[in-house]
Formats: structure tokens, sequence, C-alpha cells
């Protein structure tokens, strides 16, 4: 293992991370929930009365942040090389996973870990370890 | 009046989280990528991502779970409901297991896909199509178990 110095931002991902941690600070003052998306958007598939309409607002906002950045002239290109076979199985297992699992990497990752949620902790170093196990057999053990 | 407000709060968080992940690079997946390469060159970002918003975390977090366990109102004064769950089950540990294989396959987790589908990226909509789809697999499930 070797940092890759060329492309660690170290800046903007404190920045960016301060402005994650403030929004789920909001959530959790101003309404009393957990910023988890994968808990916002999974609870829209499970309806209950009075349970949508704040989901839907949080969710709105997320998807109008790339346009604030580009009416801001600040957005810079994505780039999603995956191919579309790769992005569904991705997909797939990322939502089943996500819902058995009960968060993602903002509910047990920033939301859960900010609570000193052991739970949380363990969901967190095992996404993590299975990321890590992943990207090196994909990269360096010629699986796929 | 107070619905109004709980809706403008929501939305605005969900910008300002959305924002945050633009910022901080984390809607491009090769970032995410370069975090997960522990083997090749590194990226330590991510880290630093939830580094920061931890720290602005614990603190609020701290904050509201006192007023979650003083029986208090959220600031705009609906019910404190922050997670209470303390097991570490088979459901927890196999669902994390799945969810960081597909994190690791695409480099995408579920609020960057969002937000990379709100820029109108077409890969980022099939990945949200296929996590929609097993999402709702998912409930279809647990409603089959516990009816």
């Amino acid at each position: 293992m070797h940092i890759d110095w060329s492309s660690f931002t170290p800046w903007p991902a404190l920045a960016g991370g301060a402005l994650i941690g403030l929004a789920a600070a909001a959530m959790a003052l101003l309404l009393g929930r957990v910023a988890g998306i994968s808990g916002i958007l999974g609870g829209l598939l499970r309806p209950s009365p009075g349970e949508s309409r704040w989901r839907l607002a949080f969710l709105i906002g997320l998807l109008l942040a790339p346009w604030l950045v580009r009416a801001a002239g600040a957005m810079p290109p994505l780039k999603i090389e995956a191919s579309s076979g790769l992005l569904i199985v991705a997909g797939l297992l990322v939502g089943v996973g996500t819902r058995y699992g009960a968060g993602c990497t903002s509910g047990h990752g920033v939301c859960g870990l900010s609570r000193l949620s052991g739970r949380s902790l363990v969901a967190t170093l095992v996404f993590m370890a299975a990321g890590f196990v992943t990207v090196a057999l994909v990269r360096h053990g010629g699986v796929l | 009046m107070n619905r109004i407000r709980i809706l403008l709060a929501a939305l605005a968080s969900g910008l300002v989280f959305g924002l945050g992940l633009i910022v901080s690079g984390m809607v491009q997946p090769a970032k995410v990528l370069g975090f997960l390469d522990l083997l090749g060159a590194w990226d330590p970002s991510l880290a630093l991502v939830m580094g920061g918003a931890i720290a602005v975390g614990l603190p609020t977090f701290a904050w509201a779970k006192r007023r979650q366990a003083g029986q208090q109102a959220s600031l705009l004064g609906e019910p404190m409901r922050l997670p209470e769950a303390r097991q570490i089950d088979r459901r927890l540990v196999l669902g994390s297991l799945l969810f960081g294989v597909g994190w690791g396959l695409a480099g995408l987790c579920p609020g960057p896909a969002l937000v990379a589908l709100g820029a109108g990226s077409g890969p980022a909509a099939l990945f949200v199509l296929a996590m929609l789809g097993s999402m709702g697999l998912f409930e279809w499930l647990e409603r089959r178990r516990r009816p």
C-alpha cells in the first residue's frame, strides 16, 4: 500500500464531511430523525401515514444539490465507469444489503458512529472490510 | 405552519447533505474506489470525509440523544425517533456484507447515487433502479414473513 498523494484531497474532504455532519445534525435536532439515506428511501416503499412527506422533501433536496452547484458553475463532470451489468448487480446488492443491514454509509457510518452505537460500528467495519476485499479481488485478484 | 417548517428543514438538510457529497468528491466512484483500494494507490480522502462529518456529529448527536432520553421533543416539536436497536445479529452482519460488496463493485452507495441521478447521470439511474428494485423485493419478503 502506498498513499496516492496526487488524488488525496484533504481540505475538500474535511469541508464536505463537515457539511454532511451538519445536515445529519439538523435532521437529528430539528426532526428527531437519523439522516440515513437507505432508510429514508426504504421507508417510502413501506408507506405509513405522516411518514412519506419529510422523506420525499429530504430526497428532493439531495437530488437538487447538483443543480445548485451547477448554477454556481462549480459542478464537476461525473465519471461513472462501471459497465451496465456491473451497475445493476451492484445496485441490487446495495439495495437489499442496506435494508437487511438497516443502514448504509450515512445511517451507520456517519450517524451511527456519531451516536457511538456499537451496532453501527460493527456494520461500518463489516461493509468497509467487504468493500476493501471486493476492490482487492477485482483490481488485483483478476476477479471479473 | 409547523408542517411546512418541518418539510423545509428536511429539504434543506437533503440539499446540504448533497452539497457535502459533491464538495467532498464522494459523488465520484473513482474517489470511493481509490479509498477502498488498499493494495493499490490509496486515496485516504473518504476517511477525512467521515472524520469531518463525525466531528460535527458527535456533539450534536449527544445533544439529540439527551433530548430523546429526557422524552423531550425535537427542536421543531417532533417526537425524537433516533434508533435504539442494539442487537448485533446475522441480519446486520450479512446485510452490511452484501452492501459492502455492491459498494466495492461500482463505488456507489445510496447517497452519492441519488445525487448523481439528480445530476442527470444515466449510469446512476440504472444503479438506482436496481437498488429500488431490490429494496422493493426486501419489503415484499418482509411483509410475507411478518404480515
